[in-house]
Order: C-alpha cells, then sequence, then structure tokens
C-alpha cells in the first residue's frame, strides 16, 4: 500500500492520525515529508501541526531509518543492570553507532526510555518487542533472527 | 462580580478574571512573557507565578482565576525567589549577546532580568547553537534567542491562519520551527511579520538593510530618494519617543532629509494613482463582465497569500501593482525625466510599515522601468533607528517639505494605511466618476475600524456595489472560501494582511497589543480629516502625470509600468 492508502483507512476516525502514523512505520519505518503532509489534509491540520505530532513521540521517526528498530532501555534499573555492555554489543554486532542505521537498510539503533520491564534488566525491544534479560552474548543470536 | 484581596488590598472583578487582570485594576504590575493580552492563555513561561493562600504550589496569574474570598500574594520571598530562577533558568540557554541583539532596548526577557536584578546566573551557560535562518528577503529566525513561548506560533496560526510555524520534538529538545522544520523560504510563510510583533525577545527580526542604506547615501554618484508609506508617519513617532501621530508631517520630512536622503516624496501620491488605475479597473469589470469580486492588491503578505493558498482566484486581484511599486516604476521614468537625473544614477528607498515590501520589491518582474524599481525598502523601525543615530530631537527640528512632483496627496491617499482605507478612498472616486455628481460627506464610517470583516453596500445612483473588507489573513481566508465556492455576494473586496490595516504591519514599532492598532487608525483618520483635498482624483499632481505622461487611467502606458501579474506560489508543503 501507498502512504496514501494507508492513511485513507483512519479518515474520519478520532485521534486516526497516531494510529495511520504507526500504519506508516510499520510499511516504512519512519514517517516520510509526503505522508505527513497528506496525513494533515485528512485530519484538517495544517503541515506544521501534523509535523509536531510527528516528532511529538519518541516511537515516531521523521528521519529514513532501518526497517528493524533495535531500541535499548536507557533509564536506571537497565543501566545498573549493565546496559552499556549491551550498547557496545549491538554496535559491534551492528556495526553502526547508536542513533545510526545499517548501509543494507535494515537495522536501526536507538535509545529507548524505561519499558516497564525491569523485573528482567537490561532490555531491548525490537520493532516492539520486548527481550528481557539480555546480555552481549545474546545479541549475535537475537539479531539473526532478523537478518 | 468577584471579591478578592491582592496584597491587603480589596478587589472586585467580574467572574472569570485573572489574578493577572485583577491585579492590574489595583495598580499591581505581575510579570509575563508567554501572556500576550490579545492571544490565548500558554501559562507556559510560568514567570507570573503567585502565592494563592490555601495552595500548596504557585500558581500562574496569567491563568488562575480569581474566586470569592480569594487572598493572593504577588511579591512574596518565595513567589520573587521563584520567578527570580524562572528567568535565570531560560536564562541559562538565551545567547547573552544583547548589544548586538535587534531588539536591544526593547525586549521583554531583558527588562525582567533588569527588574529581577539578575547578575550573577548559577546554572550553566549553554547557548543551544542553531543555525540562524535568513532565508528569506523580509525576516530571519535565530532560534537560539526562542524562550518557546509559542506567541508567534499563534499569531501565524489563528491570526493569519497561515501556519508555517509549529513545533517539534518534546520538552528539553522542543523547538518552533518552520514547517517540517525546514528553512522559513521553504514554508508557506507570507512574510506578514506578525511573528515579530508577537515574539517577546529577538528571536524574530525584519532583515535589516541599514548599511545598504548608508552605502548608498556614502556614494557620490548616486541620487538617493525616498517614498514614505501612508501608514509610517503616525507611527514613526513611537520610534522617538513622541506619542502615536504625534510627529507632524514636515518635521517628519526634515529628518529624512538629515539622513540623508537628496530628494523625499511620497508613496500616497501612487495610493492616489492607485485609485484611478483601480477604481477604472473596477468600472471596467463591472461594465464588461470581468472576474468579480475584485480583490485589492497593495499589501504584500496579502499577494503572497493568495499566491500560496488560493492560485485559482489570481484573477480576482487588481492587476493594480501596489503604491510602492507604482512609484518606483514612475521614479526611473516619469520623474527622472523630468528632474533631468539619469535613471540609472537614481537609489530608489521605500519607508514602509511593511516587511513583505522587502520581499515586493525584490520580485523579478519588478523591473519596468528598465531597472529594479525600488533598490531598497526601509521598515519603520529601521528609519526610528536611523533618526536615533543621527541624534535628531524632533521636537526642535525645523519643518520641511516634499520635493515637487510625486510629493503630493489627499486624504484618500492617507487612509491606505489602515483597514478599509482603501476601499473608501475607491469609493470617494468611483461614486463621482459612476454618478458625476459631487459627493459631499466622503466618509464611509462602515469601512473603518480594526474589525475583522467589515461590508457595506454602496448606492451609486441607482446601482447598488456589494463591498467587503478583512484585515488579518484568518479574516480574509472565511471571504476567500466563499467566493471559491461561488458563494460570495460581493463586487470589490479590500484584503490587508495585518491586523489593522498596514498601521499594525510586520516593519512598524513593536506593537504589544491591539490597542496601538486602534490608536494608530484614529491618527490616521484624523490626518485625512485635516486635508484640504480628500479625493483621490482632485491631487494635481496626479492630474499633471496623465496630462503629460499617462493620458488614460489603464491606458498603455499604464499597463507597461503599472499594472502586474501573479504568479501561483506553488509550495510543496501547507
Amino acid at each position: 500500500m501507498d502512504y496514501k492508502e494507508i492513511i485513507a483507512q483512519y479518515d474520519g476516525k478520532a485521534g486516526g492520525i497516531i494510529e495511520a502514523y504507526h500504519a506508516l512505520l510499520r510499511e516504512f519505518s519512519y514517517l516520510p515529508e509526503e505522508a505527513i503532509a497528506e496525513a494533515a489534509r485528512i485530519f484538517k491540520l495544517s503541515t506544521a501541526e501534523a509535523y509536531g505530532i510527528a516528532t511529538f513521540y519518541s516511537m515516531f521517526s521523521v528521519e529514513a531509518r532501518g526497517k528493524n528498530v533495535v531500541r535499548i532501555c536507557e533509564s536506571a534499573p537497565c543501566h545498573v543492570a549493565g546496559a552499556s555492555d549491551v550498547v557496545a554489543a549491538l554496535e559491534r554486532e551492528l556495526g553502526i553507532k547508536m542513533g545510526e542505521s545499517t548501509a543494507d537498510g535494515k537495522f536501526a539503533l536507538e535509545f529507548t526510555e524505561c519499558v516497564g520491564q525491569c523485573q528482567a534488566t537490561p532490555v531491548i525491544t525490537i520493532n516492539g518487542k520486548p527481550y528481557l534479560d539480555v546480555s552481549p552474548a545474546k545479541i549475535p543470536a537475537i539479531i539473526a533472527e532478523y537478518k | 462580580m468577584v471579591n478578592l484581596t491582592i496584597d491587603g488590598i480589596k478587589v472586585s472583578v467580574p467572574e472569570g478574571s485573572t489574578i493577572l487582570q485583577a491585579a492590574s485594576e489595583v495598580g499591581i504590575k505581575i510579570p509575563t512573557l508567554c501572556f500576550h493580552p490579545d492571544q490565548s492563555i500558554k501559562a507556559n513561561c510560568r514567570v507570573c507565578v503567585c502565592e494563592v493562600e490555601g495552595n500548596r504550589l504557585l500558581q500562574a496569574a496569567c491563568a488562575m482565576p480569581v474566586f470569592e474570598g480569594m487572598v493572593v500574594k504577588t511579591r512574596t520571598p518565595k513567589v520573587l525567589e521563584a520567578r527570580k530562577t524562572i528567568l535565570e533558568l531560560i536564562l541559562s540557554n538565551h545567547p547573552q549577546d544583547c548589544l548586538n541583539c535587534i531588539r536591544n532596548g526593547n525586549c521583554e526577557l531583558q527588562d525582567l532580568a533588569q527588574e529581577y536584578c539578575i547578575r550573577e546566573n548559577p546554572f550553566e551557560y549553554k547557548v543551544r547553537g542553531f543555525e540562524k535562518d535568513f532565508s528569506t528577503p523580509s525576516l530571519f529566525r535565530d532560534q537560539d534567542k526562542c524562550i518557546l513561548c509559542r506567541r508567534c506560533v499563534e499569531v501565524c496560526s489563528v491570526v493569519q491562519s497561515v501556519n508555517a510555524l509549529g513545533l517539534e520534538g518534546r520538552g528539553y529538545d522542543s523547538m518552533v520551527v518552520p514547517t517540517l522544520g525546514k528553512a522559513l523560504i521553504d514554508s508557506p510563510c507570507i512574510m506578514c511579520g506578525q511573528c515579530i510583533h508577537a515574539c517577546p525577545v529577538g528571536a524574530i527580526g525584519e532583515i535589516e538593510q541599514i548599511d545598504e542604506f548608508l552605502a548608498a547615501v556614502a556614494n557620490p554618484d548616486k541620487v538617493v530618494i525616498t517614498q514614505i508609506a501612508p501608514a509610517v508617519r503616525v507611527a514613526i513617532a513611537e520610534e522617538v519617543g513622541m506619542m502615536t501621530g504625534e510627529m507632524p508631517m514636515g518635521t517628519f520630512v526634515q529628518g529624512l532629509r538629515q539622513i540623508g536622503f537628496d530628494h523625499v516624496l511620497h508613496t500616497n501620491f501612487t495610493a492616489d494613482l492607485t485609485i484611478l488605475e483601480e477604481g477604472n479597473e473596477l468600472l471596467k469589470r463591472l461594465k464588461e463582465g470581468g472576474t468579480l469580486p475584485m480583490f485589492t492588491s497593495c499589501s504584500p503578505g496579502w499577494i503572497n497569500f493568495c499566491e500560496t493558498f488560493y492560485p485559482d482566484l489570481l484573477d480576482n486581484l487588481s492587476t493594480c501593482k501596489s503604491p510602492q511599486q507604482m512609484f518606483g516604476a514612475l521614479v526611473k521614468t516619469y520623474w527622472a525625466e523630468k528632474m533631468g537625473i539619469d535613471p540609472a544614477n537614481i537609489y530608489s528607498v521605500s519607508i514602509m510599515p511593511c516587511v513583505a515590501k522587502k520581499f515586493e520589491a525584490a520580485r523579478p518582474e519588478m523591473n519596468d522601468s528598465g531597472y529594479q524599481d525600488v533598490d531598497l525598502v526601509l521598515t519603520t523601525r529601521e528609519i526610528g533607528r536611523l533618526f536615533r543615530m543621527s541624534g535628531l530631537d524632533f521636537s526642535r527640528l525645523p519643518a520641511s517639505d516634499f520635493d515637487s512632483w510625486m510629493g503630493k496627496y489627499t486624504g484618500a491617499a492617507v487612509i491606505f494605511g489602515a483597514s478599509g482605507g482603501v476601499m473608501e478612498a475607491a469609493l470617494r472616486t468611483v461614486y463621482e466618476v459612476v454618478t458625476g455628481k459631487t459627493l459631499e460627506d466622503v466618509n464611509f464610517v462602515a469601512t473603518r475600524g480594526i474589525t475583522g470583516i467589515k461590508e457595506a453596500d454602496v448606492d451609486l445612483d441607482g446601482t447598488v456595489v456589494k463591498v467587503a473588507i478583512a484585515n488579518g489573513l484568518a479574516n480574509a481566508r472565511k471571504l476567500m472560501e466563499q467566493v471559491r465556492a461561488g458563494e460570495s455576494p460581493y463586487h470589490f473586496i479590500e484584503i490587508m494582511a495585518c491586523p489593522g490595516g498596514c498601521i499594525g504591519g510586520g516593519g512598524q514599532p513593536i506593537t504589544k497589543a491591539n490597542v496601538k492598532r486602534v490608536e494608530r487608525i484614529e491618527a490616521i483618520y484624523a490626518e485625512d480629516a485635516g486635508l484640504p483635498l480628500r479625493k483621490s482624483h482632485d491631487n494635481p499632481e496626479v492630474k499633471t502625470l496623465y496630462e503629460e505622461f499617462l493620458h488614460e487611467p489603464l491606458g498603455h502606458k499604464s499597463h507597461e509600468l503599472l499594472h502586474t501579474h501573479y504568479h501561483p506560489k506553488n509550495k510543496k508543503f501547507l
């Protein structure tokens, strides 16, 4: 589906722009300018307002990024449990730094705030799916699921 | 009425009033930054906090409604400490280069830093380090100075319905940005400059061109001439410490000679000329079934708006250039010839209440004289700075008069500066042209004032012409939607982009509230009422211009020099 068809599915729905943005992310992994402008038109906002919504929530991205979004929690409990070692392992495994995407467009690496799984730190999520009790040793196998 | 006590003083105010309003009733000024008297309550800066008995936390006076028996304390040690901390936090990432700032001496944050004796800031000083945006010929943005009050966002969206500015990000990372975080020139910005008035600090300003002017004055080969727009005189007084409208025209002209102009002429001359061209254009459209309603075309912010948002309605726009551009085209042809001056040596400067005029003068099509018709546009504020730089005392300066040819004007031209003025001026002339009778009472009061949309029916000897006037582009948009839907009952529509008209233009002295616009409007009509000639077609110099040069309104020469075409802006994102 192209972005216009995706957005049209939520036309007339209260707060539909948020759902449309999520649907766009599933397809493109980020929100292209044209899609934000189209969402503005459908939901009767200015492009400036639609852009404000797109940049307000950290799970949305207006920059092109890798298809599979790997996020690691940087809140205190994960930090104490050794998140920085996991960060290093992720960077090594993917060959990119935090905030970057792989050249083949498959992976993006981002920080996130607490995802509410503090019983099993450190935590990473891939496309929203949490992986608990992560350690550097487990990273290659987890990433391999998405290669 | 609600009774409360503020700092031990009893006060009664209408229900729904805020603490801020109640306090001002009894002479207590509470500091504000995000508060704007003509805008919605934002309560995001928190500098107006007060103690309210029974509340554990401090309350924002701009947002907190009063209640019966309320006890407010506005200057306890706790309150003063909190306000000071808020200011210190704002200043911790606000560039401390006040001396170089365009708003030095006229900045709400600077004033508060002064009032609250901010000396050493305990917080780490770290400027965010954004690139300044100089992408438009009219306005710049300096995001580092932005205090995130959002007053510019509201004026751009609610008052102007342009929506060129919005927010990006959240919390500490939030910023005010043009559409999609792009440069201002790539946003739908129509360069009206109302955001400059809304900004409490120096985060938005006009592109200042004082140095270009001084360089032209210093060049012995250049004949530097100026035209003054109708709205400038009433406001320039405010720039030099006088009351609105207080500076006499003669003193103003003398001031302009003192800062280096070789010839002082008046845009009012071409305002009168505009009426003859535009009035005849309206009559022609009415007679020959041309596109109606016809829209006025004097306001360059409005032209940008129409080209951006209503490209399908460009045929409704009068083809008349604005008075500034008519003047520019004539001064390097007619005037140059009459004066025996080589137009190549003329440096034509216009003094405008407007920042969009800077853009208009730079339009590539505005060169019908064979040169760039207007070389430089200076705003009322820039002229104010030049006056202050020159050490002129306007209470003692002897008066001077305009140079001849293109310096004479009527009251009809003066009122071009206020919303409804172009319409009224046109009606004064159209009435006499159509009916052949003398118009005894020239005052069309229904067209006057700051009301967003005004309308009137004008009886021209049995033919009723329906007219409408809008100021502020959100109001204009309402009329445009009617036209687009084919439901507009009007024949003639005047639009001025800025609230109140040109007197509230983006280049005027910083205008903190609409009441100031109303004062300027009153000064405009007072000037009109005091003039001997009040109909554009009575202007003797305009008559001579037609006899000697143009021959007839809408004639061949007029089309060549005084009329133009419009182009859809085709902005990618609106």
